[in-house]
């Protein structure tokens, strides 16, 4: 592989439009939150100045090396999923590296950070971190079964496990979209999406008001700065891996803002309208209803 | 004798300097207090040396500040109708965080038992170093209806810097949202030092807290 100077540039390019646009859509859902609940709520460019003062705190402690690691690798797997990720179907530039990467390699990217999350919350000893791990992990355990089970059966429909071929071959017209094609995948994948947004009914991992924080409990300053920018990547990126399996991608990046956008506001939307749910009610209901869509999508494609 | 009994009463068994028998017959002497805390002192951090950069950074530190959600006294039945829809504080920039690591605003919201306190100064000491504290009530100032009380404290300065404070018994969350606007006045106008001087002053506020806790089990600073 050759190095490619204008690639790189148009990659981090796409990493900060990306990491604005997460920033500016977690204000709009708040806003929408706080809409909800008959409040003004915060102005649309809190999570900037939140980022600004979290980054300019002077102090700061640590309790070893795993606990510096720990943003680190939260970090290095929403950075990773956003590289392997076509942006813009069509376009030369913004495809990042998505030639390089298949599913196998996304799907084990989303689980890296939480791993990495894991051992360094882990570190820093509180029983709140601790709590919140082990729920983070469970619950993100049964997430993974009916989401891979969609995309295998996704995988059996286009004969590929390439993300760039998938979406290619929705292209022409919305009725190629995998939401038509292959309806009780899409069913099994938003539902497990839900999940991976860890908003309500299914946030008992931070579960504010219950155990204060969860993981990140003990992470301050630079820290917590590190998380919240990886947080912002984040939920557009997995919004734009949903984007590209199952509604055709985008061909401009005023579809890629309309997409994720919509794809996002369906957890929110769930989220004000459910209350939390507890662990076990939350695994058992991921084995049940998506993981039954999960099989028949199997089925229907084998 | 008796004194060092009712000393060792209050004492964690737990942090209780021992000696312990490692698996190969080593002996080692196990001090917690010293083992598992730092006894570092706290530090003075001079602020930015570019007045625009501190300027700008006092900016962003005054339009988002997170409250450590601890309520001392009766005063923390002001704070939820301070951020549901009657006042909504989220407005303002102010948001309530769970954990004292991740807060810069300490609400002392009214009367301050010595067994608070203990709690208070732990946490107060675990928030990272621009952090300001807003004492709500008049049991804060001079111990309000409090005065006399064997059991509270009267002057909240003595323990801790304080930086608003909001008077009144109790104040009603217009005053509380006033005592937060006149606090970002302050951060914004470069005055919200309040943690240096805790840290130059650290003696004094540590021999005043020592005076009145008597089953002291913590160590000196609480990283």
């Amino acid at each position: 592989m050759d190095f490619d100077l204008k690639r790189l540039g148009f990659t981090l390019l796409g990493l900060l439009i990306v990491l604005n646009w997460g920033m500016l859509m977690s204000a709009i859902m708040r806003k929408v939150g706080a809409r909800v609940a008959r409040r003004y709520g915060i102005p649309w460019y809190q999570p900037w100045i939140d980022l600004v003062k979290n980054y300019a705190l002077r102090s700061q402690i640590t309790h070893g090396i795993m606990f510096y690691l720990g943003p680190v690798f939260r970090i290095s797997g929403g950075v990773g999923l956003f590289l392997f990720m076509p942006m813009i179907i069509g376009s030369e530039l913004w495809m990042n590296y998505s030639f390089q990467g298949d599913l196998v390699l996304l799907m084990y990217f989303q689980f890296f950070g939480m791993l990495g999350m894991a051992l360094g919350a882990g570190e820093g000893g509180h029983p709140n971190s601790a709590i919140g791990i082990s729920r983070g992990l469970s619950q993100f355990t049964v997430i993974e079964v009916p989401m891979t089970l969609a995309i295998i059966s996704l995988a059996i429909q286009y004969d590929t496990l390439s993300l760039v071929d998938i979406v290619k071959a929705q292209q022409g017209g919305f009725q190629n979209w995998t939401v038509w094609t292959n309806p009780v995948a899409t069913i099994a994948g938003m539902l497990a999406l839900l999940g991976a947004l860890s908003h309500s009914p299914f946030n008992l991992v931070k579960a504010p008001n219950e155990i204060p924080i969860g993981p990140p409990t003990e992470y301050h300053g630079a820290f917590l700065g590190v998380l919240r920018t990886n947080a912002a990547i984040l939920h557009v990126v997995e919004a734009a891996l949903f984007m590209n399996l199952f509604f055709g991608g985008a061909t401009n990046w005023f579809e890629f803002i309309l997409k994720t956008f919509l794809i996002y506001f369906w957890s929110v939307f769930v989220g004000v309208v459910f209350p939390r749910f507890r662990i076990e009610q939350s695994v058992a209901w991921f084995l049940k209803i998506p993981l039954v869509f999960g099989i028949l999508a199997i089925i229907l494609y084998m | 004798m008796s004194e060092e009994k009712n000393i060792n009463k209050f004492e964690n068994p737990d942090y209780a300097k021992r000696e312990v028998t490692g698996p190969d017959g080593e002996v080692f002497i196990v001090d917690p207090i010293k083992d598992y805390f730092s006894d570092e002192r706290p530090q003075v951090y001079l602020p930015n040396s570019i007045p625009v950069v501190e300027k700008f950074l006092n900016w962003a530190r005054a339009e988002s500040l997170w409250v450590l959600g601890f309520g001392t006294g009766c005063g923390s039945i002001e704070i939820p109708p301070l951020m549901t829809p009657r006042f909504d504080a989220f407005r303002f920039g102010v948001q309530s965080r769970p954990t004292p690591r991740q807060s810069n605003v300490f609400i002392i919201s009214g009367y301050l038992a010595v067994k608070t306190l203990k709690r208070v100064i732990r946490s107060y000491e675990q928030m990272p170093n621009p952090k300001y504290v807003l004492a709500l009530g008049s049991c804060t100032i001079n111990g309000g209806m409090y005065f006399d009380s064997y059991n509270t404290i009267n002057r909240l300065d003595q323990y801790m810097p304080v930086d608003v404070y909001v008077a009144g018994c109790m104040p009603r969350p217009e005053a509380l949202l006033a005592g937060f606007n006149k606090l970002k006045e302050l951060i914004k106008d470069g005055k919200g030092e309040k943690a240096n001087e805790y840290a130059e002053n650290f003696d004094w506020y540590k021999a005043n807290q020592k005076k009145i806790i008597k089953d002291w089990n913590m160590p000196d600073y609480n990283w």
